[in-house]
């Protein structure tokens, strides 16, 4: 449950970004102008939310589920949001999928890549092991000025 | 215009963060369970919306030729555009004609 009212606004850095992307390269966003566009896409959300919960409720689930989103966007007159939404939801799917036998490759390619790679990889090891050195050099004399304290 | 919100899609930090949608739907009263699916498309429609509420009140404002985009722009959008009538509580354009006449008594009174 959100416990401040904060929790309840979606990150500015993000929605910044949306909008500098939406809008033509140069354009200068107002700081009102960017909070009222985020406090707007809350709005949303519950608005979304609460559309769709309806559409849940006549069909007597307790779960949203996709079906009343999308009803939702029509109800709320974002048809036009419905052909990218409905693309995104099939990349999704799919990337979830595809997330365990993806995983799963990685790992094999990994092992394959740590086989063939593994000369540059000591190399590495190397590096990392002089830097280590200097840290534990800067940790004994730490130590040493605690011995004298 | 397409090719901004594919890219846009395409960046990592471009979307919103799951979570906090979450939270937001959460905090309706009536709303039990989510299901990812319904939680994925709720996230992917506000970002939609973000750019759509952005371009339509830049295209529509008057802040255009000089390439802004003003909090006044996005209350024009909100009492003109029925898509976006819902907003008008939040974007209200009394309150901010106001404030801005305000704030240019203000600046011209910082003047002299």
């Amino acid at each position: 449950m959100a416990e401040r009212p904060e929790d309840l606004n979606l990150p500015n850095a993000v929605i910044t970004r949306i909008i500098k992307e939406a809008l033509p390269d140069g354009v200068n966003v107002s700081k009102e102008a960017r909070r009222a566009i985020s406090q707007a896409a809350s709005v949303f959300v519950l608005y979304a939310t609460s559309c769709a919960n309806s559409f849940a409720m006549k069909a007597k689930r307790k779960t949203l589920n996709a079906g009343d989103v999308m009803s939702a966007m029509e109800e709320m007159e974002f048809e036009r949001f419905l052909p990218p939404l409905r693309e995104a939801l099939e990349a999704y799917k799919k990337g979830q999928k595809g997330k365990k036998e993806a995983s799963e490759q990685k790992r094999k390619d990994k092992e394959k890549k740590n086989g063939t790679e593994e000369n540059d990889k000591s190399r590495e090891e190397e590096e990392d092991e002089e830097q280590m050195e200097d840290e534990q050099d800067g940790e004994n004399e730490g130590e040493e000025e605690d011995v004298e304290n | 215009m397409e090719k901004k919100v594919e890219r846009a899609a395409e960046g990592k930090n471009m979307s919103l963060p799951v979570s906090r949608v979450k939270l937001i739907m959460k905090s309706s009263p009536d709303v039990s369970c989510i299901n990812q699916d319904a939680l994925f498309l709720t996230t992917k429609a506000t970002e939609l919306f973000v750019q759509h509420l952005a371009l339509t009140s830049y295209n529509n404002g008057s802040g255009k030729q000089k390439g802004t985009l003003a909090y006044r722009d996005l209350a024009k959008t909100a009492e003109e555009t029925e898509m976006f009538q819902f907003l008008t509580d939040i974007l209200p354009k009394k309150i901010l004609a106001r404030d801005y006449l305000k704030s240019l008594e203000k600046m011209e009174e910082g003047d002299n």
